[in-house]
């Protein structure tokens, strides 16, 4: 457990790359029963407009969360977690795309010792999530 | 579109969903999570006395009370035209392996942007003696005809 009195704002707590493929699309509509087409069929994508296949929203904000977790070693102590959605991350039938997450003290709370985590999450040069933001119990 | 007479309409609360260890371990997976949301042993040497739901994991339960909303024929929530604007989870407590929850889905607001329609939910997700253990927030952008 990371020590609250040695965080200071601005930390750079947390940083990692994931490799998004097809196969993680289809592992997380099966995980979570989102089954809409448009993370999984070009045809469908296209047919509505978008750019290509669409990685779930969800799964954008399930793994950004993830090395904040590691950096606790418990899920538990996230008490809130929050994103918006602002770009799509598109994912090629082939090969890989890659969303590097970065996690930085964005506030502390000495009453509660509870900290507030920024996240940044970029695809291709473009963020992708907005005000991603989660508090934790340190 | 969206019906904006919904608004402050309360939806059925679900079934009792129960939380399954390996339901954990499937959607950790999928979502890259690691350590006391798969591993037994990382998960008690961190106080909890089963696996540990990623902090993601609440959407499932969010699920029930959309699929009421989108079948509703007084929302008249054209589907097709949702996009997810934003979600957040607030915590009263971890999810736990073992956990017996219920979820109750509010519509909190319907807005009226541009064209398109903003539509957020409140779901609370509560323990068999109503005890609440998440709230989960969503906003659904629904574009609107010629957006």
């Amino acid at each position: 457990m990371p020590d609250f009195l040695k965080l200071a704002v601005g930390d750079v707590v947390a940083e990692q790359v994931f490799d998004i493929t097809r196969d993680s699309l289809v592992r997380y509509a099966g995980a979570s029963g989102d089954f809409n087409p448009i993370h999984y069929r070009d045809d469908v994508a296209k047919s509505v407009g978008l750019p290509g296949v669409l990685a779930h929203g969800m799964l954008t904000m399930g793994l950004a969360i993830q090395p904040v977790v590691n950096w606790l070693g418990d899920a538990g102590k996230i008490i809130d977690y929050g994103v918006r959605f602002t770009k799509p991350v598109v994912v090629p039938a082939a090969g890989s795309t890659q969303v590097t997450i970065t996690a930085k003290v964005g506030l502390l709370d000495e009453e509660t010792t509870r900290a507030r985590i920024d996240l940044t999450a970029v695809c291709a040069d473009v963020t992708v999530l907005g005000k991603a933001q989660a508090w934790v119990q340190l | 579109m969206v019906n904006p007479n919904i608004e402050g309409k309360t939806y059925p609360k679900s079934d009792a969903y129960l939380v399954g260890r390996e339901k954990i371990r499937e959607f950790a997976k999928a979502t890259f999570a690691s350590d006391t949301s798969l591993n037994l042993d990382a998960a008690t040497a961190a106080g909890h006395n089963d696996l540990v739901a990623p902090p993601t994991f609440p959407i499932v339960l969010q699920e029930f009370g959309l699929k009421l909303v989108i079948s509703d024929p007084e929302a008249e929530l054209d589907f097709s035209r949702v996009v997810h604007g934003d979600q957040r989870f607030v915590f009263e407590r971890p999810i736990i392996a073992g956990d017996l929850l219920t979820s109750q889905l509010k519509v909190a607001s319907v807005k009226s942007l541009g064209g398109n329609h903003m539509v957020t939910f409140e779901t609370q997700i509560q323990d068999p003696s109503d005890n609440l253990v998440c709230t989960a927030y969503s906003t659904l952008v629904v574009r609107g005809a010629d957006a």
